[in-house]
């Protein structure tokens, strides 16, 4: 299987011992700072269909004083599956399928004024940047929200240079397309 | 993020700058503010006017048309000997390349703005120490820019830029020739030691990653400032 799957993010954290639903959500929030939290349902269905699978068990419960929780641990498929994974070449973006790509094309498409909209997505995704770097250069910050915060940085500022090829081209794009 | 009031008055401001080079037209009506304390980035693709911008504001370079005031006084009027005193006594300067004297220690380096004030040697290296510090390169204070690495020699010149507790600093791409750590090194101490002084920066730069540590942006196409943002 190809791409950012929950299953595989929960077999990590499952690699380092057993744990339950509650704890995966908490240390995958933790390690991944800027991306969607995950939700519990998703946590639990997703175990669930690891043990289906083979790819973990159960442990057993734990109750720490509170409610009973399963515990699950990671099987040695799971743990062939997750190197296997891991290993796995990310395919270099094969698909174009960005949201502001396409607001761009449909906007020459449909007499739009494309050069309007990408100099305001322009300045929103300027402020995004400067709110990470201001997450990023705060004092104490820890390595998992730098790294993610320059993950995400490096992700916009793609975006922003290609808006500004596409501003500068436009006049050609606008006559390519009515063209076409 | 720090905002400006509509009603306070700008620390700098230029109005309408025009200026050609031989027959090439770099600033065709270009309009910016700086507030005092600000750190406002000016982004364009090369050729789009950000140096002349900067030379005209920093009071470097006289625009053919437009004005320059800065704490109420017209700049692109001012004879040359004032003009060159203010510069001394408010403004700092940094460039791609430190600009830093290579014969010199990097202590002398930002001691020097301080004795060409008048200040004595002993004052002088004192506070020259104290700005290595803040920027982390007081161990490299005995060595020449040449024994230095690229993101050290442009701290020292950040220092150098600030010793003199200037109102305004330039920065013409000061990362410009860094990678992207050392890059990140040097923006991350100008940025917070001009907030500590509340020295206002403008800031030039093609990268969008250094702009983001503005709090604002300004961007320039063919001489002349986009119109950015929604109702800001």
């Amino acid at each position: 299987m190809i791409g950012m799957s929950t299953r595989h993010i929960l077999l990590g954290l499952l690699a380092g011992g057993p744990s339950h639903g509650y704890d995966l959500k908490r240390r995958h929030d933790e390690r991944f700072p800027q991306a969607r939290p995950l939700a519990y349902g998703q946590v639990y269905t997703t175990l669930q269909r690891l043990v289906r699978d083979g790819l973990a068990e159960v442990e057993g419960t734990d109750s720490d004083g509170g409610p009973e929780r399963t515990m699950y641990r990671s099987t040695d498929d799971g743990a062939r599956e997750l190197a296997g994974w891991a290993a796995e070449i990310a395919p270099p973006a094969p698909f174009v399928t960005n949201e502001i790509f396409a607001k761009v094309v449909v906007s020459i498409l449909s007499g739009g004024d494309p050069a309007a909209y990408l100099r305001e997505q322009r300045a929103a995704h300027m402020a995004r940047m400067r709110e990470l770097t201001s997450v990023k250069t705060a004092p104490n910050t820890d390595l998992a929200t730098v790294l993610s915060a320059d993950y995400a940085l490096n992700h916009l500022d793609a975006d922003l240079r290609w808006m500004n090829t596409t501003a500068a081209r436009l006049t050609t794009l606008t006559a390519e397309v009515d063209a076409s | 993020m720090s905002t400006h009031s509509e009603k306070s008055a700008p620390l700098l401001a230029a109005r309408g700058l025009t200026k050609t080079h031989g027959r090439t037209p770099a600033l065709r009506g270009a309009s910016v503010e700086l507030h005092a304390g600000e750190i406002l980035a000016v982004t364009g693709a090369s050729g789009s006017g950000k140096s002349t911008l900067l030379h005209c504001l920093a009071g470097i370079v006289r625009p053919d048309e437009g004005s320059v005031v800065y704490g109420g006084t017209r700049l692109d009027r001012l004879p040359e000997k004032r003009l060159s005193e203010l510069r001394r006594t408010d403004f700092g300067v940094v460039f791609q390349f430190g600009q830093l004297i290579p014969e010199l220690t990097a202590l002398d380096n930002v001691a020097l703005p301080l004795l060409l004030a008048g200040a004595s040697r002993g004052e002088a290296h004192r506070r020259a120490g104290e700005w290595l510090e803040r920027f982390g390169v007081l161990g490299q204070k005995e060595l020449r820019p040449g024994e230095m690495s690229g993101g050290q020699a442009q701290r020292v010149s950040l220092a150098r830029a600030l010793v003199t507790g200037p109102k305004v600093v330039f920065a013409d791409e000061p990362t410009g020739a860094l990678d992207s750590l050392s890059g990140e090194q040097v923006m991350s101490a100008l940025v917070h030691t001009a907030r500590e002084a509340r020295t206002a920066v403008l800031l030039i730069t093609h990268d969008a990653q250094v702009a983001a540590y503005a709090d604002r942006e300004v961007q320039l196409r063919d001489g002349a400032v986009v119109p950015l943002g929604v109702a800001a």
